[in-house]
């Protein structure tokens, strides 16, 4: 029996309206996300990777619109809560970090004035107990000397220590999801490492799924016990991180391992990925957005994707798989 | 041209641009034509008829000495246009040079040319405007001179910033190399390329100096009767409404009005033309 | 923050010698003979002599300079022809009229402006809007003086609801007792309240007046900056963090917002001190806006001088105030400096 995954998104399509046409950015995505699971959501710029999350936590731009599928979590569908609803659950029961972890606080207000007020907010401590709570949350997160910390503007904090503040906002009220954006994008690679470990103890502490958005498939492998790959609004293969490595079934999974930089690849043995993604505006995407690029291509390719198994737990989205 | 179909696509935008223009070209042959097209001689008194409310003979009424006020708000266009654009070309002259000057230079130019800025703009500018008229004496020229010193730092500062951002351009390097003085490659070819954004200036601070000009003749400053002029026309009408005689003081004000409206709006238009990046 | 204050005294002073030297002269550039200006239109070419050595108008113009700064220190403003009295005074009886009535302006004008800009920002598209930009497009449009008069037109004449401009008080109210020189406050202190409602509702129309022009650029400014910070990554992981929408758009944008709003003050305040003169002038408001347009009336010069001054300095330690607000509310300026 499986158990209840943490988080179910099923048939997920969103578009957007823009000057140019009708974008449809995403077109059913559906992957599952289990309790104490890590699971990386990896592809290119532009591949819908974020846009899922925040059509997840609904705060989607207002130019974007949902037009199919659920996203279950906590035994409700997120996608037909209310606002107020919503903004219940977020922060509490499922959060989120993003890049650029300067520019995602709030400049003017202290650090631990922001971790306060989301402890405050969903009741994880009352008023006058927020701010002693607030520095537990520093602390939590490996920050030194976290009193004073607490006092302390972003901009006076490096990089990866508004990473931490930002992880110690998200955690704060002891989420069951937690979406993490890029969140090492920006920060030195050393950084990088403490960020990603910092997260995956936490995570193993409380049981807490992961979603993790990323470009670096390196990174994914490292950190994630599944892989996501998605392309241009589709998700093309899921797959546990090993078997992906070891044997990636869609095409595009293969050029992407191909183009990332391993410990023995050197960078002329890199392959770059041909062509570009198609234009989304476009009425007349075919059901495969990849096979415009595709090498292994096949008249098959024009009907609608089929969900192949390929392993434990891996599934592809391919009519002419490796 | 890219930029008259740029043009056509502002315009088609947003109508309301259409309009300036239009408003702005009603404004021109009122300035021009005006004095021919009056029915009555702006100057001309007739006690018989002093303070008659609007009619078909007089559109706008008349005034304590029997004038026709539609005839003096038509003809006060030509001089409230003049004096605001004559201010505006003189700020501009002054500010886009020195600006110019300062943002290419830099150094102590630009230490001369800030301290000058800022030492003005330490004032609130109408009242340094009153304090020069009353200085140099109580001549039209003198509002002129004021306006456009009050408008001087901010077209400094914008010529500044742009000859700063151009000092290290493309072109201007062409230019030194083939051997141009510094002084020519300023004038020939900075300053006319930042012409573009300093006539959007122009236009958006045309609004302010009309306004400035009416208020310094409101208060018996520059403009004196019997001149038809928008500002002081208010200012004799406003003896008159507290008896109920509002047509003196209306039409010249709503003619004011009009004109800054109109002002404003073209300005905006020929930002969204020239540099979209700077809508708010 | 006392290393705020002070740094930002250190640049107000290079003004106030600017405002200073350039005071100084516009006496100097007075067409033909300063000593004939400060004796006035109706002096015997022996007056003027006297009042040329008097005013030290005969020595060099550094000695001059030494002079007048001398003067401004000891508060010697020249006397007014008119009057006879020393313009220093006749300044101060009448600053606490101009002041009370520019402060009132100017929360009349906040008080209207942020909530509609913060409103538009937030409810886009909606009426709120809509009614926002006419009010910002119209607004720099309305030149004071007409809108004033207007406003006297329609609610004093034809409507009677306001009370005919006839200065502070009506003839049958006597000012309360002198505390700080504002009717408003001084009558609420010592709980004159028909004293109080009496200069309120004089205030009303000349106050309102002044609103209308400065609502413009705030409200726009405070739109525009609304709109901005609401699009920014901090806000985006308010929301993701389920704040509450009055959190978020009050506690986290609001505050982020008003920073551009607060530079804007500065610009908001120069034209509501040129604007203080023609609505007193309207409403013949006795403040030292209309002293000045009397005295430039009847070329009374040394007023006219003393007004410029007067207004520039109280415009500099304004700046100095929206400085210091500024640094109040933005800790990166209190910290970084």
């Amino acid at each position: 029996m499986t158990a209840v995954p943490a988080l179910a998104v099923e048939d997920l399509s969103v578009e957007f309206r823009t000057r140019s046409g009708i974008v449809k950015v995403l077109d059913h995505v559906g992957f599952s996300v289990d309790k104490g699971e890590t699971v990386a959501l990896v592809g290119e710029s532009g591949s819908g990777k974020s846009v899922t999350a925040f059509a997840v936590m609904g705060i989607l731009d207002p130019a974007g619109r949902v037009t199919s599928g659920r996203a279950v979590f906590g035994g409700a569908d997120l996608l037909t809560l209310s606002e107020r609803d919503l903004a219940e659950q977020r922060g509490r029961e499922l959060s989120m970090i993003f890049q650029n972890p300067r520019t995602a606080l709030n400049p003017i207000r202290k650090v631990g004035q922001q971790i306060a007020d989301v402890l405050v907010r969903h009741g994880g401590a009352t008023r006058p107990d927020a701010p002693r709570a607030a520095v537990e949350m520093l602390k939590r997160v490996r920050i030194p000397d976290p009193e004073r910390r607490a006092e302390a503007y972003p901009f006076e904090l490096s990089g990866g220590m508004c990473q931490r503040i930002m992880i110690a906002i998200a955690l704060a009220c002891r989420p069951a999801l937690l979406i993490a954006d890029e969140p090492t994008t920006g920060l030195d690679v050393t950084t990088q490492a403490v960020i990603m470990d910092l997260i995956g103890e936490l995570a193993h502490e409380s049981g807490m799924a992961t979603i993790f958005i990323t470009h670096d498939l390196a990174l994914a492998a490292e950190y994630c016990d599944r892989i996501v790959v998605m392309h241009a609004g589709h998700v093309v293969e899921a797959a546990p991180a090993r078997a992906l490595f070891a044997h990636p079934c869609h095409p595009y999974s293969a050029k992407l391992l191909a183009a990332t930089p391993g410990e023995t690849a050197s960078l002329t043995e890199l392959a770059s990925i041909p062509g570009g993604l198609p234009d989304l505006r476009r009425p007349d995407l075919p059901a495969c957005r990849y096979s415009d690029r595709c090498e292994r291509r096949i008249d098959d390719c024009t009907k609608p994707l089929p969900h192949r198994s390929a392993g434990e737990r891996h599934v592809v989205s391919c009519w002419n798989p490796l | 041209m890219n930029l008259l179909r740029h043009a056509r696509y502002v315009l088609s935008e947003n109508p309301v641009t259409g309009l300036a223009f239009a408003l702005f070209a009603l404004l021109l042959m009122a300035a021009i034509f005006g004095p021919l097209i009056a029915p009555y001689s702006p100057l001309q008194s007739n006690a018989a008829m002093a303070l008659k409310p609007p009619s078909a003979a007089h559109w706008f009424g008349t005034d304590q000495l029997g004038r026709d006020i539609f005839s003096r708000v038509l003809v006060a266009t030509r001089l409230d246009l003049s004096i605001a654009f004559a201010s505006v070309i003189l700020a501009f002259m002054l500010g886009a040079l020195s600006g110019v000057a300062a943002g290419y230079f830099g150094g102590w130019t630009d230490r001369v040319v800030g301290r000058l800025a800022d030492t003005i703009m330490a004032f609130p500018l109408f009242v340094l405007a009153m304090g020069i008229v009353a200085a140099l004496g109580n001549e039209v020229i003198n509002i002129v001179i004021a306006t456009a010193i009050i408008n001087f730092p901010l077209y400094a500062r914008v010529a500044r910033a742009e000859a700063n951002v151009r000092r290290e351009a493309g072109f201007v390097e062409a230019a030194r190399l083939s051997g141009n003085g510094e002084a020519r490659v300023l004038l020939g070819h900075v300053l006319p390329n930042i012409m573009p954004i300093m006539m959007v200036q122009m236009s958006l601070t045309m609004g302010y100096a009309i306004l400035n000009a009416a208020g310094l003749s409101f208060i018996g400053l520059g403009v004196r009767p019997p001149a038809p002029e928008w500002g002081i026309m208010v200012a004799e009408g406003a003896n008159f409404i507290q008896s109920g005689e509002w047509w003196i003081a209306l039409f010249p004000g709503a003619a004011l009005m009009l004109a800054v409206f109109c002002f404003n709006l073209l300005g905006d238009g020929l930002r969204d033309i020239i540099d979209p990046r700077q809508r708010t | 923050m006392l290393k705020l204050l002070l740094s930002r005294l250190a640049t107000a002073i290079p003004s106030i010698v600017g405002v200073v030297v350039v005071t100084f002269m516009l006496t100097r550039l007075l067409p033909g003979d300063p000593a004939a200006y400060f004796a006035g239109l109706a002096a015997s070419p022996q007056a003027i002599a006297e009042i040329r050595t008097k005013l030290g108008l005969d020595k060099s113009l550094p000695e001059q300079f030494v002079t007048y700064l001398v003067d401004l220190a000891h508060g010697n403003l020249g006397n007014s022809l008119s009057t006879g009295q020393p313009v220093v005074t006749e300044i101060a009886t009448r600053l606490p009229a101009s002041a009370e009535l520019t402060l009132l302006a100017l929360i009349l004008a906040v008080g209207i402006a942020i909530p509609l800009g913060v409103l538009a920002a937030v409810k886009q598209g909606t009426w709120i809007d809509h009614l926002c930009r006419i009010v910002t497009t119209a607004g720099v449009s309305l030149p004071v003086f007409f809108t004033g008069l207007l406003f006297a037109y329609v609610f004093y004449y034809l409507l009677q609801w306001a009370p005919a401009p006839s200065g502070r008080l009506d003839v049958f109210l006597s000012p309360p007792t002198h505390i700080t020189g504002f009717y408003l406050i001084d009558s609420a202190l010592t709980g004159n309240m028909e004293v109080f409602w009496g200069a309120l509702r004089q205030l009303a129309l000349p106050a309102i007046s002044m609103a209308i022009f400065s609502l413009a650029p705030l409200a726009r400014m405070t739109r525009g900056s609304m709109l901005a910070v609401l699009g920014s990554d901090f806000i985006r992981t308010a929301r993701a963090s389920g704040l509450a929408p009055g959190t978020v758009v009050f506690t986290y944008a609001f505050r982020n917002a008003v920073l551009p709003v607060i530079t804007v003050l500065g610009m908001v305040f120069s034209f509501l001190l040129g604007a203080n003169v023609l609505v007193e002038t309207v409403f013949a408001w006795p403040g030292i806006g209309l002293y000045a347009v009397n005295a430039l009336i009847t070329s009374d010069y040394a007023p006219v001088q003393g007004f410029v001054l007067t207004m520039a300095i109280l415009y500099v330690a304004l700046n100095l105030t929206i400085d210091l607000l500024y640094g109040l509310v933005d800790p990166r300026v209190r910290l970084d400096s």
